[in-house]
């Protein structure tokens, strides 16, 4: 077994990147694969948070990389998934603390344990985005339908392709149907005409997630979601499978078709 | 307006030893040969272009050569007493990394052609007439100069930026910024499939795009009594 390294990374703060990592891995966790996230944010670590696992922890992936503990002890096993663990972030340290050539040591220490990787990246260009994504097979780019996410996307998306990752993969998150509607967010097909790259998922603005992340439950648990189900999508477009993507313009009928596009599948 | 020049300097005919100008200095290049060949050609190289390397930070490129730790030393030493500087040396054997990581040396330099204006070094001529053809999109961050010409076929994106000292042709979107006739050719024009700079400027004129009405049609910019006029592209009109 040779686990997949999936970075998850924007460039600009506060678009979603964590929620996104802590989603994916429920979602991929769920459909049944052993799934480790590794939070890349070291100093600022809020993966944990969001996952509800902050008490639990012990040891984290600075005491790893410097040898205080073996890579088992620092991997935190989910409440409600068994086969999701979360390797956190050190918070009294800075970015500093951990190399490139650090990161692709520990996720090739992960690999032939677990089917998925997921890291999710500071933001930023610095030195801790250098980290997390120097392990990745896929870089996965989230952005916002705003100007500036997605200007700062491009230039992650460039800074990817610089460094042979091979093409970056989109998420557009928190979509306002509405707004767009009414032209005053960019629209999808604008965003994916000037990033040009392959679009992997669109999340509805939801209020849900706010909620979930403050309680620490991924909101793909939450069946009623619409951006848990849309996560879940991605999860399974990650997985290699196709899946038509949501209709964002139809309100109506929006929630129906979700529960039908993710039944079949649910392997 | 052009910030540093991209060839600094060519070898001689006959010399393995190159020089280049690269963004993060100079980057010499050794050809193919045995290392008791090269180090004095390096070394003559060096001495000879003394002058115009003077202080200058240098990057080696030694190819497949296998560099043993004891010569790296002692070219280090002798780099450093010529007031030169060694950064980085790179190669393809794993003894010459090894050694250049003993001396706390970098085994890498930022990848032409990958990113900004490093990717033009190996032009081969420089004079305002050259031109540079670039098959790539341009993303927010990057830059590319050049005191030729520019062709770019794909899209200049918004936080990208052209500065060429002749002009600039973009087969494509042109939605970041762009300077043509920077070294203050008020000649210069810029082409574009879609001239939607976020903002134009020909010589020491700056000039922001109005906004567009209707469908993006090929466009040329230039200035007309002091102002950047863009007219589309019309096969009946007579121009230039």
């Amino acid at each position: 077994m040779s686990g997949k390294v999936i970075t998850v990374t924007s460039g600009k703060g506060g678009v979603g990147k964590t929620t996104a990592t802590a989603n994916l891995g429920a979602a991929l966790a769920d459909f049944g694969h052993k799934v480790a996230c590794v939070d890349g944010d070291i100093g600022l670590r809020n993966l944990d948070v969001v996952m509800g696992l902050e008490n639990r922890i012990v040891y984290d992936l600075v005491d790893v990389v410097e040898g205080r503990c073996r890579l088992r002890q620092a991997m935190i096993r989910d409440k409600r998934l068994p086969e999701l663990y979360l390797i956190p972030a050190a918070q009294t340290r800075d970015k500093s603390a951990v190399s490139p050539s650090d990161m692709v040591r520990l996720c090739d220490e992960l690999r032939p344990e677990c089917d998925y990787i997921l890291i999710d990246s500071p933001a930023g260009i610095e030195r801790g985005f250098r980290n997390a994504i120097a392990p990745a097979d896929i870089v996965v780019v989230i952005t916002n339908p705003e100007v500036s996410a997605v200007r700062d996307a491009d230039r992650i998306i460039g800074l990817v392709e610089a460094e042979e990752k091979g093409p970056a993969r989109l998420v557009i998150n928190r979509i306002k149907p509405d707004m767009i509607r009414r032209g005053d967010m960019l629209a999808v097909d604008d965003i994916i005409e000037l990033l040009a790259v392959q679009l992997i998922g669109l999340v509805p603005d939801d209020d849900s997630v706010l909620t979930s992340t403050n309680r620490g439950t991924p909101v793909v648990l939450d069946g009623k979601s619409k951006a848990g189900l849309a996560f879940r999508n991605i999860a399974r477009r990650l997985m290699d499978e196709e899946v038509p993507f949501l209709n964002m313009e139809d309100e109506g009928g929006f929630f129906s078709r979700l529960t039908r596009f993710i039944r079949p599948g649910g392997s | 307006m052009i910030d540093h020049a991209i060839i600094t300097g060519t070898s001689d005919m006959g010399t393995k030893v190159q020089i280049k100008g690269i963004r993060e200095g100079l980057l010499v290049t050794l050809g193919e040969g045995s290392w008791d060949e090269l180090h004095p050609q390096l070394l003559e190289h060096l001495d000879q272009q003394a002058a115009f390397l003077q202080g200058a930070r240098l990057a080696l490129d030694v190819g497949s050569l296998v560099l043993k730790a004891v010569d790296l030393g002692q070219l280090t030493k002798e780099i450093s007493d010529r007031g030169l500087a060694l950064w980085a040396v790179v190669g393809e054997s794993p003894t010459t990394e090894r050694s250049t990581q003993s001396f706390g040396l970098a085994t890498r330099i930022a990848k032409p052609a990958k990113e900004g204006s490093a990717a033009y070094a190996d032009q081969a001529v420089l004079d305002e007439e050259s031109a540079v053809l670039v098959r790539r999109t341009l993303r927010s961050g990057s830059s590319l100069q050049h005191p030729g010409h520019v062709v770019v076929i794909g899209d200049i994106n918004p936080g990208a930026e052209i500065v060429a000292g002749g002009d600039v042709v973009v087969w494509g979107r042109l939605r970041g910024m762009v300077h043509a006739g920077a070294q203050g050719n008020e000649q210069a024009v810029v082409c574009a499939l879609d001239l939607s700079p976020t903002q134009l400027r020909i010589a020491g004129t700056i000039a922001l795009t109005p906004k567009r009405r209707g469908k993006p049609q090929p466009e040329m910019a230039r200035l007309q009594k002091g102002q950047v006029v863009a007219e589309a592209w019309d096969p009946k009109r007579e121009r230039l």
